[in-house]
């Protein structure tokens, strides 16, 4: 973890794909990471569903990816991307309840269509953007003063 | 209601946690789909789930549920009690199938997480 001079916190956080054993390592260190620094509960367990929804993601679809978590006075900001199949359709993927997944997935309790609108759901700020045979990227923000929201 | 009191009405057995069976339970859900109970829990719940990979109390610990009950008389991966016990996530095992575990809880007074509405 690196602060620089305006105090912004950042760590980069590597994800193998297809490696169930470690999936939701880095969620939970990243939420171990705002606990210890003190950020409201209810912020951390929304910005905790994201990283996780989007971990798993990962974990299952990609080949590689990387989450960057930085941390300003106003906001979590999570940064992901991955190499991998892509998204053809994004739309239909933020449809509730439409999934791609393999039965290996569904097994693990997940790909029931529910990851990115869920993601979405508990963000501030989402945007989305893949390319197909090439990999998604996801820019999340979370804000700290839930005030300044709208 | 108390973590006793749901291992008792359960018949269940205790896994992990032994040491927090008198931590109150206000409320309950049941699912074997991660994402749902990402996507529709509420801090504190008890979740009874049929899943027992290490993603089940994984999943548990994100959503900051009070314990997990395992149904069917499934029984965690090690991996699971692992991250269970690091994080004092209590858990329990009992032979009743999803319906009967959920419905007993249920009409001894243990609403389910869409009732419960006192703190979000």
């Amino acid at each position: 973890m690196t602060m620089d001079d305006e105090n912004r916190l950042h760590q980069n956080f590597e994800i193998s794909g297809g490696d169930f054993s470690k999936a939701g390592n880095i969620s939970t260190k990243i939420k171990e990471i705002l606990q210890e620094i003190g950020i409201d509960s209810s912020i951390i367990r929304r910005t905790a569903i994201v990283a996780y929804e989007a971990e798993m993601n990962v974990v299952m679809y990609a080949n590689r990816g990387n989450i960057a978590l930085t941390l300003t006075p106003e906001q979590i900001h999570l940064e992901l991307e991955d190499e991998g199949p892509g998204i053809k359709d994004i739309k239909l993927a933020m449809q509730e309840g439409y999934s791609t997944a393999t039965d290996e997935m569904r097994e693990m309790g997940f790909g029931a269509g529910m990851g990115l609108p869920n993601i979405k759901r508990n963000a501030d700020k989402f945007e989305i953007s893949s390319t197909a045979g090439k990999g998604t990227s996801l820019n999340i923000k979370i804000f700290l003063n839930q005030e300044r929201k709208k | 209601m108390t973590l006793r009191e749901i291992k008792d009405l359960l018949q269940a057995e205790v896994i992990c946690g032994d040491d927090r069976l008198e931590e109150e339970i206000k409320f309950a859900g049941g699912s074997d789909l991660m994402s749902d109970v990402l996507a529709f829990s509420k801090p504190g719940i008890l979740l009874l789930t049929g899943l027992t990979n290490a993603q089940s109390v994984r999943t548990a610990d994100i959503i900051e549920a009070k314990a997990i009950v395992y149904v069917r008389g499934k029984k965690p991966e090690k991996a699971g009690i692992e991250i269970a016990e690091k994080k004092g996530i209590p858990i329990l095992s009992t032979a009743y199938m999803m319906y009967k575990a959920c419905g007993l809880l249920y009409s001894h007074g243990l609403p389910g997480v869409s009732e419960y509405r006192k703190k979000g």
